[in-house]
């Protein structure tokens, strides 16, 4: 027999998005899927953990432990990482505004288990400026938000030097519609605003800046387009080595190499025929897997049913297990790089390459990424490139399989079971995580707690670095409420511009288009007045870009569109569709607190006496809970499903009409 | 009455009204400003209008405004202008977003408008709407965008009328050098937070100004001020009481709100009719008499001008 040896590469981390209803609950899954094979972690957090609130605060209500595990102070924590020695674990969290305090939380976690924080290897998001654009869980303005993540920086090159304190992400900006080109450009532009800053700050001694330059690490998305999108992560590969040795004058080449972590597909995922997203899935894996040169360091992938709702452990396997046999079963692993020398990828990345540059180039014009975040200018692009695409689907020109060709379907057995094919959230879980709080409150040496808050103050006020009193917090007792309260009342909150103030781009006009707005324009004369529609987006869930798509949408059919932006609470839409003036509300909620927020926007607008305005929604919902919905008087569901934005339209024009006693 | 009272739904149904083109509504609407300009006398309330360039951060020093007159005690309505699309009709109301008004709080009221299609910046209805404000709320705040001409609308039908600068742009500048932009009564350089920009725009305008108002009794004053930061906040809402004061003092309140709700039908007139429909109810001084004459039933009498010409 013959025995040959083949040189295998190490295959990347293998990681599943993972974490809900409980601190508990989370760590039994974290660890039935590292015993399937699973080589890191990463954490989903709720979203009061993501936006600085405690889960019994009035904002939190229907969101704990929906899109993640929440985490209100060192003993939640503790409980997510029990029997999983952190010293050798290597941990992705997707935090940011909170990210100081959630790897403060961790390091105090370490300490217990008597792992020295210096030892510990993971990753925290830190990229708040991309959720001015994208995906919403900012808190404060973009200054002091640029100084934590410069702290949280700072402390870890210095204190934990294995540690990845950000990772610059341009997978959001895919999400909100960004062009490979503007990807590229974005995300770039957001690590120059960084590292200046961190320079700025002079908290690195300019002999270590190149350990700074070299544990900045990127989140980046792949789309079904897999060719280009591996184009794209060449591309961004030569400009980020020529941007550390350039402008940061990084010597060593091992410190300049790009280092980026995946989860593929984001807008690509259909409700239609979900059993498609498996291949789509796989493809997009290709992409970040193909090129050695620029192989992910880490890999995370979607399960297939996300846009039905949370998958259950058997989807999130069954995404893990197609990470395996690329890696072990296919020889991929045994080659060099694939694509170097090709004239046609290298065609593709020059094409690339000059069009972030441009794109960087008017940034910089406009005195960075900060500032081309406040002035709206760059939320503005992202839409209009959104809009593009929408327009694309609806018009056929982007096809989709499943969604605007081959409808047809024979009924599929993976959604026919009892659970329709998703996870259901156990709806005890908040309740829990409210008592389990308060009892924590109630045991803890409160003078330990106000001292530590204090000190925290101190340094945001004082400027010092706001890791250490962070961790102090930490193992006081505070809670991520308190944590975020005392840096909210220093920094202040900030609303961040919509984007969806985009001049009309391009040409519109189509017959479907021009009946709706037909539609709009007469119903408004039966009803003497324009029509108006209030677009809410209630909860903290900050996934806005369906939003900001109806919104362009409704304006472009004749409608008078209020739109306030995200985190309301459902007093806030109630007041505003009242003195507004509104003859619809239309909701977008995609975090799973559907049924709780529109029995509470009810009751509010019953108590001002604005019940008789008639209420549409939008979102990832579930079949059963459409019903629910409907059933508390809830005019239209709309779901991924819904592409046919005329179609939408006309509907919410004939809820209208009907709530008004007109003909439909 | 619920409006003057401040009665929230009320007052949403009185806005609504008047935005109403239904005859049936029209003939409610008359009947509704009628019964409030009966009750209006001696009520000292306050119209000020705040425009600007785009980008200049009205909506902000609105904002800022608005909590500087809560703490004071004063209760604020505001009309928010937007443009709208001249091909839908369609249009974004976005300035509410930037006002981050409270839920909570009964004192404030915030309805948005589009301009339709107005080229004077200010569709038909913000005057009564704004008699509606002004029954109902100590302070009516107008703001809108505007960019040179654009202006006249807003100066034209508020006590106080206020221009917000940008640092930078030397827009203002020009407008007011070439008589384009009407001489406001404050001026506001907006963003003194931007340090050297803010104050060089700060002393043109102070420079380009002749600092008597054409109405006469009025320095006009040239003040820095930042909505992000919320200094220069307290003395811009000092100045637009001194200057209400003003006219207080001197009786000029009512019959300045008169002669611009004359000017104000007259053009809603002309743009509904044209100078060839306007020529047939007789002179502009002629009508204007007339309106003089009907000063407690304008808006009733508005209607009946547009009814004889319909």
């Amino acid at each position: 027999m013959i025995q040959e040896t083949v040189q295998r590469d190490r295959p990347w981390l293998m990681r599943t998005y993972s974490g809900h209803s409980s601190a508990s609950a989370s760590n039994e899954l974290y660890r039935m899927n590292l015993s399937k094979g699973q080589t890191g972690l990463s954490v989903a957090f709720d979203l009061p953990t993501q936006t600085g609130y405690d889960s019994d605060h009035p904002l939190a209500r229907g969101e704990v432990g929906k899109v993640g595990v929440p985490i209100d102070h060192i003993g939640d924590m503790e409980a997510l990482f029990d029997q999983i020695p952190l010293g050798q674990m290597n941990t992705s969290m997707t935090i940011n505004a909170t990210a100081p305090w959630l790897l403060a939380l961790y390091v105090a976690v370490a300490e217990r288990q008597g792992v020295d924080p210096s030892q510990l290897q993971g990753t925290t998001q830190n990229d708040v400026l991309k959720e001015y654009l994208s995906r919403g869980t900012y808190i404060f303005p973009p200054e002091p938000s640029v100084r934590l993540t410069t702290d949280l920086i700072a402390y870890t090159v210095e204190n934990i030097p294995k540690w990845n304190p950000t990772n610059i992400c341009s997978y959001h900006l895919q999400e909100a519609g960004a062009t490979p080109t503007q990807e590229l450009a974005y995300a770039l532009s957001t690590a120059i605003a960084i590292l200046d800053a961190v320079k700025a700050s002079g908290q690195i001694p300019q002999e270590r800046f190149q350990d700074v330059v070299g544990r900045i690490s990127f989140f980046v998305n792949a789309g079904i387009r897999f060719v280009e999108e591996t184009c794209k992560l060449r591309a961004f590969n030569r400009m980020w080595d020529d941007m550390a040795e350039q402008r940061y004058g990084v010597k060593d080449p091992k410190k300049r190499r790009f280092r980026y972590g995946v989860q593929v597909n984001s807008l690509g995922l259909t409700e239609s025929q979900p059993e498609n997203n498996v291949q789509r899935i796989v493809l997009e894996m290709l992409a970040v897997t193909l090129s050695k040169n620029t192989r992910a360091r880490a890999i995370q992938l979607p399960a297939w049913n996300e846009a039905l709702g949370l998958p259950r452990p058997w989807d999130q396997q069954w995404a893990l297990r197609m990470q395996q046999v690329l890696a072990l079963e296919t020889d991929l692993l045994e080659y060099g790089d694939l694509l170097d020398g090709s004239p046609v990828v290298e065609a593709k990345v020059q094409e690339l390459i000059a069009g972030a540059e441009a794109e960087m180039a008017r940034v910089e014009d406009q005195g960075g990424m900060v500032q081309a975040i406040e002035s709206g200018y760059v939320k503005r692009e992202l839409v209009q490139s959104h809009t593009l695409r929408m327009r694309n689907i609806e018009s056929g020109e982007l096809k989709i399989v499943g969604v605007n060709c081959f409808e047809q379907t024979a009924e599929s057995p993976l959604t026919a079971g009892t659970d329709s094919g998703i996870m259901k959230v156990d709806v005890q879980a908040e309740r829990e995580q409210i008592a389990g709080l308060q009892a924590f409150r109630a045991a803890r040496d409160q003078q330990a707690v106000d001292k530590a808050l204090k000190q925290l103050q101190a340094a945001a006020v004082g400027g010092g670095n706001i890791m250490p009193s962070s961790i102090e917090c930490a193992r006081a007792g505070v809670t991520t409420g308190e944590w975020s309260e005392v840096l909210r009342e220093v920094f202040g909150e900030y609303r961040a511009p919509t984007g969806i103030d985009i001049s009309m781009a391009g040409q519109t006009d189509s017959a479907a288009m021009d009946a709706v707005r037909a539609h709009v324009r007469s119903t408004g004369e039966e009803l003497g007045r324009p029509l108006r529609l209030l677009i809410g987006k209630p909860g903290l869930d900050g996934h806005s870009n369906g939003a900001e798509q109806i919104a362009v949408k409704g304006r472009d059919a004749g409608f008078e569109i209020v739109y306030e932006g995200i985190r309301l609470t459902p007093a806030q839409i109630a007041r505003a569709a009242q003195e507004e003036g509104v003859h619809l509300i239309g909701l977008s909620v995609l975090s799973g607190s559907h049924l709780e927020l529109v029995e509470d926007i009810h009751a509010e607008l019953e108590k001002i006496g604005a019940g008789t305005i008639p209420l549409v929604i939008g979102g990832i919902i579930p079949e059963d809970d459409a019903q629910k919905l409907k059933a508390q008087g809830v005019q239209a569901v709309f779901t991924p499903k819904d592409v046919d934005m005329n179609a939408i339209m006309t509907t919410m024009v004939d809820v209208i009409r009907s709530a008004n006693g007109l003909e439909t | 009455m619920a409006v003057r009272g401040g009665e929230r739904a009320a007052l949403a149904a009185a806005l609504n009204l008047l935005d109403d083109k239904r005859p049936a509504s029209r003939s409610s609407a008359i009947a509704l400003m009628t019964r409030l300009q009966a009750g209006q006398a001696g009520k000292n309330s306050r119209l000020i209008g705040i425009t600007g360039p785009p980008g200049a951060g009205k909506s902000s020093l609105t904002a800022a405004l608005i909590s500087v007159w809560r703490q004071r005690g004063l209760s604020v309505g505001v009309l928010a202008v937007d443009p709208s699309s001249p091909i839908s009709g369609g249009a974004l109301l976005g300035d509410r977003l930037r006002m981050k008004t409270s839920s909570e709080d009964d004192g404030v009221f915030v309805r948005s408008l589009a301009c339709r299609g107005q080229f004077g910046g200010l569709s038909a209805e913000v005057w009564p709407m704004s008699l509606v404000m002004l029954a109902a709320f100590d302070i009516t705040l107008i703001e809108t965008v505007g960019v040179g001409q654009r202006e006249i609308d807003v100066a034209d039908m508020c006590d106080t009328t206020c221009y917000v600068a940008q640092p930078g742009s030397g827009d203002s500048v020009q407008f007011l050098k070439a008589g384009i932009l009407e001489v406001p009564h404050i001026l506001v350089v907006n963003k003194e937070d931007m340090g050297a920009v803010a104050r060089r725009t700060l002393s043109e305008l102070g420079a380009a100004m002749s600092r008597e108002h054409s109405e006469g009794n009025w320095t006009v004053p040239v003040l820095s001020a930042s909505a992000t930061n919320g200094s220069g906040i307290e003395a811009l809402a000092d100045v637009m009481e001194q200057h209400h004061n003003v006219l207080r003092d001197q009786n000029l309140i009512k019959q300045r709100r008169h002669h611009y709700q004359g000017k104000w039908i007259l053009k809603r007139l002309r743009d509904e009719f044209g100078s060839n429909g306007l020529a047939r109810l007789g002179s502009t001084d002629s009508i204007l008499d007339q309106l003089e004459a009907h000063s407690s039933t304008l808006f009733e009498h508005y209607e009946a001008l547009r009814q004889r010409l319909l």
